[in-house]
């Protein structure tokens, strides 16, 4: 199956649960924040969340800024 | 003299309030960091780098233990979008505030404050202490106090112009009328521009680029730390009216040479 991942698309070849898609990706769970089709996933529920076809999933963390960048491609990805 | 700077509650020993944006490394972000005495930081949200996991983190260069993480909404150009960014960053679990950023136009990065309002009663609604990045005009700001918000931080000029303050006379309005913290966010350029803000009656001042892109980052923080203070200091302290004419500070009793 296929997901979106913070915009890209990006193919599954089995079931994962969000904590296995961190674990994959090498990601400390302590320091981000995920988003699945644009609702919070907690924290504590990223072991039972499985992920499905076609979801779209963000994974966030804190990067260096003050105020607005000009730049705007980093950003989140919207809704279309 | 005791003299707190408390916003929702929270006593920060500090005035000024830096950015981790724009330092040529890590490292010199700490150690501007620690120059500047802050105690509060911000920092903005964006999506993991999934390609280059080799990369530091930066949390690997703020103890949030020593700093408060205020995380923003930077660069986001709609209500839902610094909606949805805000509550992202409190996932991440070290705060549930949000200096939160509604940029209107991208020349001039300046608020669009219909959206910043809107943001601003949802997000309080949720829970979170809403420190708005606004314009300085004292009637939208009164209308942020009024939606919950728990500072107002207007500009002093355009974000990262280092202009100085644009309108002294805004924010002196903006502070008479206040009963949340006014925190002049943005246009600051050298320490003298944080000490205008300061003596204009300011509770605190948040700046990043003028720091940033210092030529030297550390020293430049320092220099804020002290303008900061001193503006404060001089505010509290009640400067002397201005006049149009001179009025000696010498007796004029005994010059040497005066008839009698």
């Amino acid at each position: 199956m296929t997901i979106t991942l913070n915009g890209d698309p990006y193919p599954l070849d089995e079931p994962l649960t969000i904590a296995g898609l961190l674990t994959r990706l090498d990601v400390d769970p302590r320091r981000v924040a995920v988003e699945r089709n644009f609702v919070i996933v907690k924290r504590d529920a990223y072991a039972s969340t499985e992920i499905a076809e076609g979801d779209q999933i963000e994974i966030v963390n804190f990067v260096g800024g003050g105020c607005a960048q000009l730049r705007r491609r980093k950003k989140i990805h919207r809704r279309s | 003299m005791a003299d707190d700077f408390v916003i929702a509650g929270r006593t920060f020993r500090s005035r000024l309030i830096i950015g981790t944006g724009k330092y040529a490394t890590f490292q010199k972000m700490r150690d501007a960091h620690e120059a500047s005495g802050a105690d509060m930081v911000t920092v903005a949200v964006r999506r993991v780098n999934l390609t280059d996991r080799t990369k530091e983190s930066l949390l690997d260069y703020v103890d949030s233990t020593r700093f408060f993480i205020l995380p923003n909404t930077a660069a986001c150009y709609t209500a839902d979008e610094a909606i949805r960014t805000a509550r992202l960053g409190r996932e991440v679990g070290l705060s549930n505030w949000v200096k939160l950023e509604v940029i209107g136009d991208e020349k001039t990065l300046f608020p669009d404050n219909e959206a910043l309002l809107e943001a601003t009663r949802v997000l309080v609604k949720e829970g979170f202490v809403v420190l708005p990045y606004t314009n300085d005009d004292p009637v939208i700001c009164r209308k942020l106090e009024d939606a919950g918000a728990a500072a107002v931080m207007p500009l002093g000029a355009p974000i990262g112009s280092g202009l100085g303050i644009q309108n002294p006379n805004n924010i002196r309005i903006i502070k008479e009328q206040a009963r949340v913290p006014v925190i002049v966010d943005a246009g600051v350029g050298t320490a003298s521009d944080a000490t205008v803000a300061m003596e204009l009656g300011a509770d605190g001042v948040l700046m990043n680029t003028a720091v940033a892109l210092a030529s030297d980052p550390i020293a430049m923080a320092r220099a804020m730390k002290l303008g900061v203070e001193a503006g404060r200091l001089a505010y509290l302290a009640g400067r002397i009216p201005r006049k149009a004419h001179a009025s000696a500070s010498s007796p004029l009793e005994g010059v040497i040479g005066a008839r009698a």
